[in-house]
């Protein structure tokens, strides 16, 4: 059981969704292990963040059993689940900044809620936070709406690490980044990831991203995952969808360079 | 741990050691050097305990010649860690010893690299409360003051202009927009302005018979009731109520339509926004507010009238008789000739304020408020201007 939960950091177990009439996921089965980049791709409108919000909680869900960092989600009591989130960050596909708040005080803003700890490291872990994400100290008393949508992109992640969580969730990530941006956000992805023993849960479409960044992928189609594994596991299925995907023309491009 | 024979050694933190992960940082001599080991996990999880620790710790600068920092009993570093350790050396430095860091895992290494990027403090700068910085904020608040104005005759001109265009072009009128907020402020409010102007009738009525009852002077009642609710608190509470309910609602929508770029999106379609969006809603008020304030006035003679008979003894009949003795036809036509300027004095005000909110979600309570509260002064300053210029020329 210890050695399960070390192993599997989230266990998704027969999850189904439904808007109104519409099922959205239908007895889908997921883990996500310790450690992994998990790269997590297909349709649009196929209820990939549908899927994140279900797991982190703001979807509620009909039928299933959701477990992060081997506590069952809806057993929890209230401690266990701050608890969980305080374990976990998660950048928004368009960011989530508190619009009245500066960047400083965005990504303080869990610090200062979560750990007693002086100003002055405050300030000193916003500068560090930012370095990492790759903007400069000046940007910290800048307002969202006065940010690049890139910008806003690093921001966010810098809040998403704010506390330094052993799972991150980009749902994503590199949408609207430049090409350079996106791969240096990816290095970025995968830095943080082995410094800090990181588990990233990552939705993306950025087939750059994929090939960088994630040591798995996980596929979703009809509400189910209907392929996951490596690469080239990827490149091998003969799923049609599949196929179109790592097999077509922008694909072609990125095996190609 | 190998690190007995070295001699004196002290253990700074919470008790209970590296075993149950809570961090320490021990003080090994080594020679004429010093020894700082640390162990346990060096995680946000026990940051304030690492920065009393790290702070204790930095105090030794310039005590020994050189200083180095074992970290290779870390069993956890993180962001937090890793800057405090990264803090330690460099004010160890800045007392004049070579603070070195030894024992890191090549895991950790690439962490320590990045916090070691980062630039000392950047100074917050806070301003300080003087007597120039107050003078400043007043001169701002005037000059502010001045902007509104303009910003409203701005409007007004937008408006007329675009009310032209529309005049020339009638298919450029937007007649099912203007149906649909015509619905929302009109329509949706009649049951709470009646609600409330009922009652406000009723309270009128009864405060009337309470005290001209001392003089034996109850009938006159209706006479104050007429002309107060016809003339005035007909229009002007109606007019209040609507700018709290649908002024707000309108400075919102824009508010939040700016905030979206929806308002760049159209103007970039070469739609103009003040035919598109605001047109429809003044034209909307426009006519709600006379309409309202109607009902509103019917609302509240009645609810007068009720008091009146069951509190006052007036019975109905001699209410009516008396009322159409203490009323003439300008009462009313004071007050509905009062109430579409009221309405564009609202509608122009809550669109301003709408088409001034910035990127925040502060920015659109303020203006929201804002549109409120000027509208309902603007309302009242223009009453006042109407009383007097119904006087002058003796209605």
């Amino acid at each position: 059981m210890a050695g399960e939960a070390q192993n599997a950091i989230i266990r998704v177990r027969d999850i189904s969704v439904q808007f109104g009439s519409t099922r959205v996921l239908d007895g889908l089965n997921l883990d996500v292990k310790r450690g992994e980049i998990l790269g997590f791709v297909g349709p649009s409108g196929a209820g990939k963040s549908v899927l994140t919000r279900t797991i982190i909680g703001l979807v509620p869900k009909v039928s299933g059993r959701i477990e992060v960092f081997g506590i069952d989600l809806d057993a929890a009591s209230t401690a266990e689940r701050r608890g969980v989130e305080r374990r976990w960050g998660i950048l928004f596909q368009q960011g989530a900044l508190f619009s009245s708040l500066t960047v400083r005080q965005n990504i303080q803003f869990p610090v200062r809620e979560y750990l007693n700890v002086s100003q002055r490291l405050l300030d000193e872990i916003t500068v560090a936070k930012l370095g990492m994400v790759g903007l400069q100290p000046e940007v910290a008393d800048r307002f969202p709406s006065e940010l690049s949508g890139g910008m806003i992109k690093r921001v966010a992640l810098a809040r998403a690490l704010a506390l330094d969580p052993e799972l991150v969730f980009l749902d994503e990530p590199t949408s609207g980044l430049d090409p350079i941006g996106a791969g240096d956000f990816d290095e970025l992805v995968r830095t943080l990831q082995r410094t800090l023993g990181l588990t990233v849960f990552m939705v993306t479409h950025d087939l750059d991203s994929l090939y960088t960044a994630c040591d798995r992928i996980a596929v979703l189609g009809n509400g189910k995952i209907i392929a996951a594994g490596s690469m080239a596991d990827m490149q091998a299925s003969q799923h049609p969808w599949l196929r179109a995907y790592f097999h077509g023309k922008r694909a072609r491009a990125v095996m190609g360079s | 741990m190998a690190i007995s024979i070295l001699g004196e050694v002290r253990k700074i933190g919470a008790g209970g050691g590296a075993l149950n992960g809570e961090p320490t940082l021990e003080r090994i001599a080594r020679g004429n050097g010093l020894a700082l080991c640390a162990a346990g996990s060096w995680t946000a999880r026990f940051a304030p305990d690492l920065e009393l620790i790290v702070s204790d710790a930095e105090k030794l600068g310039g005590t020994r010649p050189n200083i180095f920092i074992d970290v290779s009993q870390v069993s956890k570093l993180d962001t937090f860690g890793a800057w405090l350790i990264e803090r330690l050396r460099r004010s160890l430095a800045h007392g004049g010893v070579e603070g070195q860091i030894a024992g890191l895992s090549a895991n950790y290494s690439s962490l320590v690299d990045e916090v070691r990027r980062v630039k000392a403090n950047p100074a917050i700068d806070t301003t300080s409360v003087t007597i120039t910085g107050m003078l400043d904020q007043v001169g701002r608040t005037m000059a502010g003051i001045g902007g509104t104005i303009v910003g409203l005759i701005d409007m007004l001109g937008a408006v007329l202009a675009a009310t032209g265009r529309v005049l020339i072009h009638p298919r450029a009128f937007r007649l099912t927009s203007t149906v649909h907020h015509l619905e929302q402020v009109c329509w949706r409010a009649v049951p709470i302005v009646v609600l409330i102007t009922f009652l406000i009738g009723c309270i009128i009525s009864q405060q009337g018979i309470f005290h001209f009852r001392k003089f034996g002077a109850d009938i006159f009642v209706v006479d104050m009731l007429g002309v107060l609710v016809l003339r005035e608190i007909g229009v002007l509470l109606v007019a209040i109520m609507v700018a709290g309910r649908s002024g707000s609602a309108y400075t919102a929508e824009l508010g939040s339509m700016k905030m979206r770029e929806e308002i760049d999106a159209l103007r970039t379609m070469g739609f103009d926004p003040i035919e598109v969006l605001i047109l429809p809603r003044m034209l909307a008020l426009v006519i709600a507010l006379p309409i309202l304030a109607f009902l509103g006035a019917i609302a509240a003679l009645y609810g007068g009238g009720l008091v009146a008979w069951l509190y006052g003894g007036v019975d109905p009949e001699a209410f009516l008789l008396r009322l159409r003795d203490a009323i003439s036809i300008d009462h009313f036509t004071v007050g509905i000739i009062k109430a579409p300027v009221m309405a564009a004095v609202i509608g122009i005000v809550a669109c301003v304020e709408g088409l001034a909110v910035e990127g925040s979600a502060e920015s659109l309570g303020q203006h929201t408020t804002s549109s409120v509260v000027k509208g309902i002064f603007f309302v009242i300053v223009m009453d006042g201007v109407f009383a007097i210029f119904f006087a002058a020329i003796g209605m």
